[in-house]
C-alpha cells in the first residue's frame, strides 16, 4: 500500500440526502443508453464541493460513460445531472468552465512541447495572458519539469504524460476534475507523487472526481461509490463500506460487489 | 483565445514532418510539369502513306504533309491493308491513300480523290489529325491551280484570318497556368481541413478540446485562418513562378486575384471541414474529399470547356463552386478582367464560402 500524509485528509462529515442541491456534483436518475444497451441505469449521487470521490467498478461498468455525461461530452439518455450548478444537459458549455477533465487515454497534443500545451490550455479557458507563464514555472518547477519544458510531450515516459495531463485539467483553477483512470500503468512511486498532487488540489477547494482500478488508492478517498452494470451498487467511506461487507479491505469489497456483474467485459 | 489555437495549428504543421515538404513540391511541380502534361494539343500524329501512284504530285503532297509539324510520317507501304495492321497496332494514327491513277486524273480531268482514313480511337487525335490534313490538301490544291490554270483567270477564293485573343500564339501552356493554380489551391486548402478535425479524432485530442469552453465557432475558425495564410502562401509562390518560368504575369488586378482566392480557399476549407466533421477516421475523411474533388474538377471546365457538355451537365456545374473560380481566375488572369466584371462569380462563390463554413460550425458537434 502507498503512503500517503494522511493528516491532510479532513474529518468525515455525512453528505447531504441524495438528490439535494447541496452538493457540487447532483445526480437524479441519470441514464444513458446506446441502442438497446444500457451503459448507465439511473444513477443518483452527490459529490460535495473539495471532496475526492472514488468511483469505482469494474472495465464496461460504465464509469466513463457516467464521467463524459458529467462533463458535458455525452448527453444524457434520462435523468438529470447538475454540476458546479448547471444542468449538463441544458448548459454543458456552462459546465466545462468551471471543470478540468483527464481523459483515460491520454489526449494533449503529442507535436507540441509540454511548455506549449499549458499554454494553450491556458488560453482556452481564458486565463490571463500576464498570469500564464509564471504560473507555467512554477507548476513545472513543482512537478520537476523543469527541464523539460521544451520537449515534445510524445518523447515523455507515460508517467510524465500522466502528472502533465493533471496539470493541465486544473491550470485554470476549475471547482471540480474528473480524472478518468490517472494512475492507469503508472510506476508505484509516480503513483505516489500524483495521489499527493490530488490531495494538493484537494486542499486548494477543488473537488476530485476520480476512477481507478487499484484498491489501495480507493482507501484515499473519502467516499467511494462501486459501479456494477451501469448501477451504483454501493456508496460510502472506505471504512463503512468495509464494515458493511465484513471486508479486510476496498479489494474484497470490490470482489464481492462485482461478482455479482452480468454484462461481458467490454 | 483564437489566437492560441491558431499558434498551436501553426506550430503542428509545421512539425509535420511531410507537409511542409508537399507545400514546397506541389506549386514547383504545377508549375513546372503539370502545364506540359496538361497540354492538349495535338502535335506528333502518325502517318502512314499508301502510295500507289508513285507520282510527282503525289510525292509533293506527301513532302508537304511531311513539312508540317504536327505530322509524321511514319509508315509507307503499297496497300491499305498493311496500313491498317500498323493502325491496329498502334503505331498510325491516319492513313493518306494515293490512287494509283491519282495524276492522271488531276491532269486529264483537273479533278484527283486521296483518301483520309483516321483512328478514332483516341477521338481528339482522330478528328483533329484529318481536320489538318484537309486543310494541308485543300491549300495543295489551290497551289497546283494557280500552277496549272493561266495566271490572268482569276478564281473566287476565301480564306480566313485567325487571331487568338488573350493568348495570341495560342500556348496551350498559358490557358493551363491558372487552372492549375485553381487545383493547387484546391487540393492543399481542401485536403489539409479535411485531414485536421479528423486526426484530432484520431488521436484523442478533440476529446481535451471538447471539454474545454471552446466556442464551435472559433474552433473552426482556428481551422480555416491557418489554411486561409497558407493558401495566400501558396498562391504568392505560384504567380511568382508563372513569372519566372513562362513570364506569364497576370493581366488583370493582382488584388482581384487574391480577394477571389482568398474567398475561394474558404469555400474548399469549409467543404474539408464538413467531410473531416462528418468522417471518424482519417481514411473515411480522404475518400469523401477525392471523391468530391473529383466531381468538382471534371465539372468545373477546368479541362474540358463546359459549352461542350450535355444541357444537364451543365446545369450541374451551376452548383460546383469550382466553376466559378476557374471562370474567375481565367478571366483576370488572362483576359485582365475587372473586378467589376465578376460579380456573378463573386456572388456565387461568396454564398458557397457561407454555406460551408456555417455548415461546419453546425456539424461540428463537442457534446455527443
Amino acid at each position: 500500500m502507498l503512503e500517503i500524509n494522511t493528516n491532510i485528509e479532513k474529518p468525515y462529515t455525512p453528505t447531504p440526502p441524495l438528490g439535494g442541491r447541496g452538493g457540487v456534483i447532483e445526480t437524479i436518475d441519470l441514464t444513458k443508453c446506446f441502442g438497446n444497451f444500457t451503459a448507465v441505469d439511473h444513477i443518483s449521487f452527490s459529490v460535495e464541493k473539495g471532496e475526492i470521490f472514488g468511483f469505482l467498478g469494474a472495465n464496461g461498468a460504465g464509469k466513463t460513460t457516467a464521467m463524459r455525461m458529467l462533463c458535458g461530452l455525452s448527453k444524457p439518455t434520462a435523468g438529470q445531472g447538475f454540476v458546479a450548478g448547471y444542468d449538463i444537459a441544458r448548459q454543458p458549455e456552462q459546465v466545462k468552465k468551471n471543470i478540468g477533465y483527464m481523459s483515460q487515454k491520454f489526449s494533449l497534443y503529442e507535436d507540441l512541447t509540454v511548455k506549449e500545451n499549458m499554454r494553450l490550455f491556458a488560453g482556452i479557458y481564458g486565463v490571463k495572458e500576464n498570469l500564464i507563464l509564471p504560473k507555467i514555472d512554477e507548476t513545472l518547477s513543482k512537478l520537476g519539469l523543469t527541464a523539460e519544458a521544451n520537449t515534445l510531450v510524445k518523447k515523455l515516459p507515460l508517467g510524465w504524460k500522466q502528472k502533465l495531463s493533471f496539470s493541465v485539467a486544473i491550470f485554470h483553477e476549475p471547482q471540480i476534475v474528473f480524472l478518468d483512470e490517472p494512475t492507469g500503468g503508472v510506476d508505484p512511486i509516480t503513483r505516489r507523487q500524483f495521489w499527493k498532487m490530488i490531495y494538493e488540489a484537494a486542499e486548494r477547494g477543488i473537488t476530485v472526481f476520480v476512477t481507478t482500478h487499484y484498491m489501495d488508492e480507493a482507501e484515499y478517498c473519502r467516499r467511494v461509490s462501486i459501479m456494477v452494470d451501469g448501477r451504483i451498487d454501493a456508496l460510502d467511506t472506505p471504512a463503512n463500506l468495509r464494515a458493511q461487507f465484513h471486508a479486510e479491505n476496498m479489494d474484497e469489497v470490490f470482489t464481492k460487489l462485482a461478482r455479482k456483474a452480468t454484462r461481458i467485459e467490454s | 483565445m483564437l489566437k492560441y489555437l491558431i499558434q498551436k495549428e501553426f506550430k503542428q504543421i509545421a512539425r509535420n514532418s511531410f507537409i511542409p515538404k508537399i507545400l514546397i513540391a506541389l506549386p514547383l511541380m504545377a508549375i513546372l510539369v503539370f502545364p506540359w502534361a496538361a497540354n492538349q494539343e495535338i502535335t506528333h500524329i502518325q502517318v502512314a502513306v499508301v502510295d500507289k501512284d508513285h507520282s510527282t504530285y503525289s510525292r509533293r503532297l506527301t513532302e508537304k504533309i511531311a513539312a508540317s509539324t504536327y505530322f509524321r510520317l511514319t509508315v509507307w507501304t503499297d496497300t491499305y491493308e498493311n496500313a491498317l495492321s500498323n493502325v491496329e497496332a498502334g503505331k498510325v494514327d491516319i492513313i493518306l491513300e494515293f490512287p494509283s491513277d491519282f495524276e492522271k486524273q488531276l491532269l486529264t480531268q483537273n479533278r484527283a480523290k486521296v483518301y483520309i482514313a483516321s483512328n478514332a480511337v483516341n477521338t481528339m487525335k482522330g478528328g483533329i489529325g484529318s481536320g489538318y490534313m484537309t486543310s494541308i490538301i485543300r491549300d495543295f490544291a489551290d497551289e497546283i491551280r494557280t500552277e496549272t490554270l493561266p495566271v490572268t483567270y482569276s478564281h473566287p477564293s476565301l480564306s480566313i484570318l485567325n487571331s487568338q485573343l488573350f493568348n495570341p500564339y495560342g500556348d496551350y501552356k498559358i490557358f493551363m497556368i491558372p487552372a492549375l493554380l485553381v487545383m493547387l489551391l484546391t487540393i492543399i486548402c481542401g485536403f489539409l481541413p479535411a485531414l485536421s478535425i479528423v486526426s484530432e479524432k484520431e488521436t484523442g485530442t478533440i476529446e481535451q478540446i471538447n471539454v474545454t469552453p471552446v466556442k464551435k465557432t472559433t474552433f473552426i475558425l482556428s481551422k480555416l485562418i491557418p489554411n486561409w495564410i497558407l493558401g495566400f502562401i501558396i498562391l504568392t509562390m505560384y504567380m511568382l513562378l508563372a513569372w519566372l518560368v513562362y513570364g506569364l504575369i497576370p493581366a488583370g488586378n493582382l488584388i482581384a486575384i487574391y480577394f477571389i482566392a482568398l474567398i475561394y480557399i474558404f469555400v474548399v476549407s469549409g467543404l474539408g471541414l464538413v467531410l473531416s466533421n462528418y468522417s471518424s477516421t482519417v481514411q473515411q475523411a480522404m475518400f469523401m474529399m477525392f471523391f468530391f474533388m473529383i466531381i468538382m474538377i471534371l465539372l468545373s471546365g477546368l479541362f474540358t470547356p463546359i459549352a461542350s457538355m450535355p444541357d444537364w451537365a451543365q446545369t450541374v456545374t451551376l452548383f460546383n463552386p469550382l466553376r466559378y473560380f476557374v471562370e474567375a481566375m481565367r478571366m483576370i488572369y488572362l483576359k485582365g478582367s475587372h473586378i467589376m466584371d465578376l460579380g456573378k462569380q463573386l456572388l456565387a462563390l461568396s454564398l458557397f464560402a457561407l454555406f460551408f463554413c456555417g455548415w461546419a460550425v453546425m456539424s461540428y458537434r463537442k457534446t455527443n
